[in-house]
């Protein structure tokens, strides 16, 4: 094993957003090193989905939990080393289904973890089943005539239960992706980084991405009001509105 | 016109002593007594339970203290049995020898079991009957102490009815009520003066024994252990050990986390191993059940784990406060795949102090999650405890990584034990894997490799299975060429080691039930031809698991009201079978 890279075959689906990610994610750890953050005390826990394929595939000290419980195990990890930097790498199934209240408990008591997301907003593993954020009427393999149930919003979510770092990041922006994950792992507190990634397999909305989202530009994220006006505007349907990305809110709390 | 009605009290009393009760208490032994303290939920008996159970400990008295309880704050009717003996004897008795009465319900529920001529010592503010009343309230009252310091005065006169000097009963109060001690001892002072001697209980022995709850000493094994780290969700019987090391934090060192549910517990628990920090969790049935996913994955990723699980009655939610041993069976097979684990099941405070110790140690040596079952009466009654068992207790250091080439999480190795290494060694990366992997820790789907894996488990559980055979895992009690023998595991040891003893027949007490130690409990078999198993619960779940080593149980007596055994019941049932 070198560097970042473990000897590992990559099983994701040809041209699936989670190379990119992948790729994003190894620039955000040479950031961090470069930044003076020994690459042994950087350590990263995934659950189970198409997104903790990553475990095998990126050569820093991790944990491949259970499925939904990455978060708990990532807080285990830093009660037992606050040395360590901690990300939960974990999928939509997996903390929007599963492990939801372990996030909204995370982000409640600011333990200095990042949660990053990797939303294509679909059971992929699976072979496509609706997740709490696929958009209302998502045809998959148990809704075949589409799902009847309402997605929620995962920022607005995190910003109830008191989150002190919320950002969405676009799988196909890897470079912007990259500075969002070395903001929230620099975050003191809990950082949330949603990443919206097509599933280029079952849920390919590329298109529908490209056209919505944009840069939150001149955002004051210290400001609550700001922040969840920003983050109410797009709900995780198909409607027309568009996707901001960046960071939506940062504040210092005390930290758990 | 209340002090009148008081003196009339007094002097009744005084004509009880003189006709005759003195004399007839004075005739039997005094090495053996029961006493019950009882009121409603906040009056404050236990703690009345403990100076009491502390006195006679000060005496040298061997003492132990069942509690009875129901689940709610105030009211309702909460006991404590004290019995303290000349020999060790951990298990009350049918029989009440005093019975010390704070409200009306205590009264009418326990003087059925109260021995012919044995006195009643009653709050007089509140219960009219015959005994010995003595006016708590309105002692503590003049005195100006708050209502919850008329136990200082019941203690107090107590103290005084059985002869135990003044002087004796200032140190202990000195030492057991620290927040106003000396408007208690003030109280305490009128009350023993307000009363008359009785009997006089005299010192045994110069030994003052430790006294601790199961729980306790659970949580002191562990620290001695080198505990770092305790997460627990509230569940009774076990949120005592939270409760306990959260107060002592500072002190010991060691940091509790409540986190949002049993889930969340065992799966932050594995995380902090992973990362290094000696870890336990605790809980009941119902918290463990939650956390089976977790301790299947601890087996798989190999990662070191003390779960503590104190037995309440189940199914379910079941009897919250009262106790039975339904998850044996439960503990020994929970979770999904091939993986061993330890099932300790400890059966006094001391053996908890020992054997969490012990089990901290093996969670780590052995890399593997060790479940130390308890039961409600283990956990929350107090026992004494040989000070010497703490210098048993050392943390054994597990096998590390000697920082030589690659590191390898799961390296193949003969005894399949692989080196241990930590998040934040610079030499290391360390992968520790929910799913079947390599020996880096890779995710795999490799026939060979998969084989290779689970045969180097195997071979750990092998080893496993050589070390339960070093460790005290069977004790024998009572006569040890007996025929009959019975088998007992968790408090109802106790009980059942008082009557193997009177009746000369063997007790033999499985403490490390997986991996089980057949050969010990052959040798302990040796020449017995009846063997018969002792338990709190519906099905015999210990018969069950020796039948399934092999060793065949003849007869079960079972109980499950909720309340352990007492030794009379166990006498009484026996001598039907033998």
């Amino acid at each position: 094993m070198k560097n970042l890279d473990t000897y590992c075959p990559k099983t994701w689906c040809p041209g699936c957003p989670d190379f990119a990610i992948l790729q994003a994610l190894k620039g955000a750890a040479s950031a961090l090193i470069e930044n003076g953050v020994g690459k042994e005390n950087i350590v990263f826990t995934t659950g189970i989905g198409c997104h903790g394929k990553t475990f095998d595939y990126l050569n820093l000290n991790s944990f491949y939990c259970l499925h939904g419980r990455s978060i708990p195990t990532s807080q285990g990890i830093k009660i037992a080393n606050p040395n360590l930097k901690v990300m939960a790498i974990v999928g939509d199934g997996d903390v929007y289904n599963e492990g939801l209240s372990h996030l909204l408990h995370a982000a409640r008591r600011n333990i200095d973890i990042s949660v990053l997301v990797f939303n294509n907003r679909n059971f992929a593993l699976t072979v496509s089943q609706y997740s709490a954020v696929s958009p209302k009427g998502f045809v998959g393999s148990s809704t075949p005539k589409g799902s009847s149930e309402e997605p929620f919003n995962p920022l607005k979510v995190v910003f109830s239960a008191g989150g002190s770092f919320i950002a969405r990041g676009y799988a196909l922006k890897a470079d912007q992706l990259k500075d969002l994950i070395v903001k929230a792992v620099e975050h003191k507190g809990f950082s949330f980084l949603e990443i919206l990634q097509p599933c280029t397999t079952f849920f390919d909305n590329r298109e529908f991405y490209q056209e919505k989202i944009y840069q939150l530009e001149n955002h004051d994220s210290s400001s609550k009001e700001r922040a969840l006006e920003k983050i109410n505007e797009w709900e995780y349907q198909d409607g027309e509105n568009k996707i901001p990305l960046g960071v939506f809110y940062q504040v210092e709390k005390p930290v758990f | 016109m209340y002090m009148k009605k008081q003196k009339n009290k007094k002097s009744k009393i005084k004509n009880k002593i003189v006709t005759g009760r003195k004399a007839q208490l004075s005739k039997t032994s005094l090495k053996d007594y029961s006493i019950l303290i009882g009121g409603a939920a906040g009056q404050g008996t236990r703690l009345a339970g403990l100076v009491i159970a502390k006195l006679f400990g000060a005496l040298g008295y061997h003492v132990y203290i069942y509690e009875d309880y129901q689940s709610l704050i105030r009211g309702g009717h909460n006991f404590s049995q004290i019995r303290i003996s000349q020999k060790k004897a951990d298990s009350r008795k049918e029989k009440i020898d005093f019975l010390l009465a704070l409200d009306e319900n205590t009264l009418q529920l326990h003087k059925k079991n109260l021995v012919k001529g044995g006195p009643v010592i009653f709050n007089s503010d509140r219960i009219k009957t015959k005994g010995m009343g003595i006016a708590i309230e309105k002692i503590t009252k003049e005195e100006g102490g708050s209502p919850i310091m008329a136990n200082t005065a019941l203690i107090a006169a107590f103290a005084k009815i059985v002869g135990i000097d003044f002087k004796t009963l200032k140190e202990v109060l000195e030492k057991e009520l620290r927040k106003q001690t000396e408007l208690n001892l003030k109280i305490a002072e009128k009350a023993y003066n307000s009363t008359e001697n009785l009997v006089k209980i005299s010192r045994v022995s110069k030994n003052n024994l430790l006294l601790m709850t199961g729980n306790e000493a659970v949580a002191l094994g562990a620290k001695n252990a080198g505990l770092n780290l305790y997460f627990a969700y509230p569940m009774t019987p076990a949120t005592s050990i939270l409760n306990y090391l959260a107060k002592h934090q500072e002190e010991f060192n060691i940091r509790t986390v409540q986190p949002e549910d049993e889930i969340s517990v065992i799966n932050m628990a594995l995380g902090a191993s992973f990362a290094g920090a000696r870890t336990a969790i605790g809980t009941s049935g119902g918290g463990f059940g939650l956390m089976v996913e977790g301790l299947s994955l601890a087996g798989q990723a190999e990662t070191p784990l003390l779960s503590i699980e104190c037995q309440r009655a189940g199914p379910s939610t079941g009897v919250p406060t009262y106790n039975l041993q339904g998850d044996l069976n439960f503990v020994i097979s929970a979770g999904h795949g091939d993986f061993s684990r330890f099932v300790i099941a400890p059966g006094d405070a001391e053996e908890c102090l020992y054997y969490t110790g012990l089990g901290l140690n093996l969670a780590w040596q052995y890399q593997t999650p060790v479940i130390l079952l308890s039961d409600k009466d283990v956990s929350e009654n107090t026992f004494n405890v040989d000070q010497k068992v703490f210098s048993k207790i050392r943390p054994v250091a597990p096998l590390l990584w000697d920082k030589k080439g690659e590191y390898q999480r799961y390296k193949i190795t003969k005894e399949g034990i692989s080196p241990l290494a930590f998040p934040g060694d610079k030499k290391a990366i360390v992968k520790a894997n929910s799913y079947e992997h390599d020996q880096y820790g890779i995710t795999t789907d490799d026939e060979k490799e998969i084989s290779a894996m689970q045969e180097k488990r195997m071979r750990k559980f092998q080893q496993m299975e050589k070390e339960v055979e070093k460790l005290p895992a069977v004790k024998i009690y009572g006569k040890n060429n007996a025929r009959t023998a019975l088998v007992s595991w968790g408090i109802t040891k106790c009980a059942a080691r008082e009557a193997a003893e009177n009746l000369g027949i063997k007790l033999i007490q499985p403490i490390i039930v997986e991996p089980f130690p057949r050969k010990q409990m052959a040798k302990a078999l040796k020449g017995v031809k009846k063997l018969i198993s002792v338990e709190m619960n519906s099905s015999g779940q210990m018969a069950k698991v020796l039948n399934s080593h092999g060793f065949k149980v003849d007869a079960k007596i079972l109980k499950y009201s909720g309340r352990p055994f007492f030794v009379e019941e166990i006498e009484r049932k026996l001598k039907k079978i033998i």
